[in-house]
């Protein structure tokens, strides 16, 4: 009975252990040992900032259907060169984003109202109620839509209520840009320093009048006259920054009567050129914006410094590294 | 084959000796999957499913390796039937969810995490001992088998329903959640103790 009993389990085990790996066996499904690894190396946040609906199906893109690798906005450079050394293929560099608000208003300084909104507090719910409570309809609603949404916890509400984003943790995932009605972020190469502030199409006297932190563009183009690189356009009393041509000088920033553009930088170290290093190429005077470099071909350069707007293209472009900035 | 036994085979299942609400069998689930109603339905199919297949193997198991006067062998094996339900429960569920896998991925992806769990679920091990006590014959198995199936998920999705709408009502904050749905539990066995009075 005993032996009986045992032998009839034993064989009942084991002919469905036979039975299921056969089944294994004729019932596999292939799947690319690659996608297992790249969902490895993705941050797995989910935030689909790379277009597709989650890391793992990001992951089956590249293998299956040849994604672009360096997609993955939070991982960024270094999480493209693993998903490359994966698929073995090359990566390019490239530059990280991060989300710029471009407004300065919406902070419980905000007097310039139309009405109370005591409705829904989000952005969202208020620009459904006559285009929202601010006076100026460009402007930030300050209802925070974008702090919500951050999967990151890059932006924070200082004491003004004001929104501010924190440059290291912005993974550029695009996602506060989606959630804001009024369309007043933008994704910036992070290299890029100076921003316009402003989002406000209405002409000069009326944006300044509406704006509750009194810092609209009021569109009389002083920035784009002093631009060297011609990197800033004015268009229906608007100027913007093409962050392409940008060389984050700073300059636009000095000559805005009504403070609209906003400079992160606030010292530039004055560059010069170490005599001994100097070749005389004149690559530096070729691509200085504001022809502050003189000099003649294999001849030491020199800088003007009253010229000079401490852009630093120079120090980038040396081939000799025969520029450096002044401590 | 009587139909009619088999009528009243499946209206006694899905009504009057439902699993959840008679035997409280597969209890876990029906507290555990019944806050959205897409998951209940799909935990619902999955279970008649496997219930049904359950059922059949099981029956055949019992009836050629443990049964006496039918076996194989000729001894006397019932006392290895939970055992043996057990082990058949586990690798049927394996087999399926590779079938489904290679054959209907989309299948797979919707029912995915629902298909192991049931391995899990004593409300088919219930089945399958039950039709074993009840003396049914293969046939009879196999539907009591998918009318159980059919009775838990009628339940399960009734569930999810009201559970679905007490999101939105008024509870009392300590009632809010897990006791308030104990509490519709309890309500809806009391319905259903109605149909006892139906006896056949």
């Amino acid at each position: 009975m005993l032996l009986v009993s045992i032998i009839v389990l034993s064989v009942l085990g084991i002919l469905f252990g036979i039975a299921l790996s056969f089944a294994s066996k004729v019932f596999h499904v292939e799947i690319d040992p690659k996608i297992e690894q790249i969902e490895e190396v993705l941050p797995g946040a989910n935030c689909g900032a790379c277009a597709y609906p989650g890391c793992a199906a990001y992951a089956e893109a590249i293998v299956v259907s040849g994604a672009d690798p360096t997609l993955c906005a939070p991982g960024g450079h270094d999480v493209a060169l693993q998903i490359a050394k994966i698929m073995g293929t090359k990566a390019s560099k490239k530059e990280r984003k991060i989300a710029v608000i471009h407004c300065q208003s919406g902070g419980i300084n905000n007097t310039n109202i139309k009405f109370e909104n005591k409705g829904i507090a989000t952005c969202q719910a208020s620009i459904l109620l006559s285009n929202g409570q601010n006076a100026c309809t460009y402007g930030c609603l300050g209802y925070n839509d974008c702090y919500r949404v951050c999967p990151f916890d890059a932006i924070s509400i200082d004491e003004n209520n004001m929104r501010i984003i924190d440059d290291d943790k912005c993974t550029g995932c695009g996602k506060c840009v989606e959630a804001c009605p009024r369309n007043l972020i933008e994704l910036v190469p992070i290299s890029k320093k100076v921003h316009i502030q402003c989002k406000s199409y209405d002409k000069g006297k009326d944006a300044k009048v509406k704006c509750g932190n009194k810092t609209a563009c009021i569109g009389c183009g002083l920035c784009v006259k002093k631009c060297p690189v011609d990197a800033i356009t004015l268009e229906n009393n608007l100027a913007t920054i093409n962050y392409g041509k940008c060389v984050s000088c700073g300059l636009c920033a000095t000559v805005c009567p009504t403070k609209a553009i906003e400079d992160r930088i606030k010292i530039r170290p004055q560059p010069i050129i170490i005599e001994e290093k100097c070749i005389g190429c004149t690559i530096c005077a070729k691509k200085c914006p504001v022809n502050a470099i003189d000099g003649e071909v294999k001849k030491v350069h020199k800088i003007d410094e009253e010229k000079c707007i401490q852009c630093g293209i120079c120090i980038d472009v040396c081939p000799k590294k025969a520029i450096e900035t002044k401590s | 084959m009587d139909f009619s036994t088999l009528f009243l085979i499946i209206i006694g299942s899905i009504f009057i000796n439902n699993f959840v609400i008679h035997r409280f069998l597969g209890l876990c689930p029906y507290i555990g999957v019944s806050k959205k109603m897409d998951s209940a339905f799909g935990m619902g199919m999955a279970v008649i499913f496997v219930m049904t297949m359950a059922s059949t193997i099981t029956w055949l198991i019992y009836t050629f390796f443990l049964n006496e006067a039918t076996s194989i062998f000729g001894i006397d094996l019932t006392f290895l039937r939970t055992i043996a339900f057990i082990l058949s429960i586990a690798v049927l569920v394996q087999f399926v969810e590779m079938v489904i896998k290679k054959s209907a991925p989309e299948l797979y992806k919707a029912l995915g995490i629902y298909l192991p769990l049931i391995t899990t679920n004593c409300a088919v091990l219930g089945v399958s001992l039950l039709n074993i006590n009840e003396e049914y014959n293969f046939i009879e198995s196999i539907v009591n088998g998918a009318a159980a199936g059919v009775g838990f998920t009628l339940v399960l999705v009734l569930m999810a329903g009201i559970r679905e709408r007490l999101e939105y009502s008024k509870v009392p904050k300590s009632m809010k959640g897990m006791p308030i749905s104990f509490i519709v539990a309890g309500c809806m066995a009391l319905a259903f103790l109605g149909f006892s009075g139906m006896k056949f």
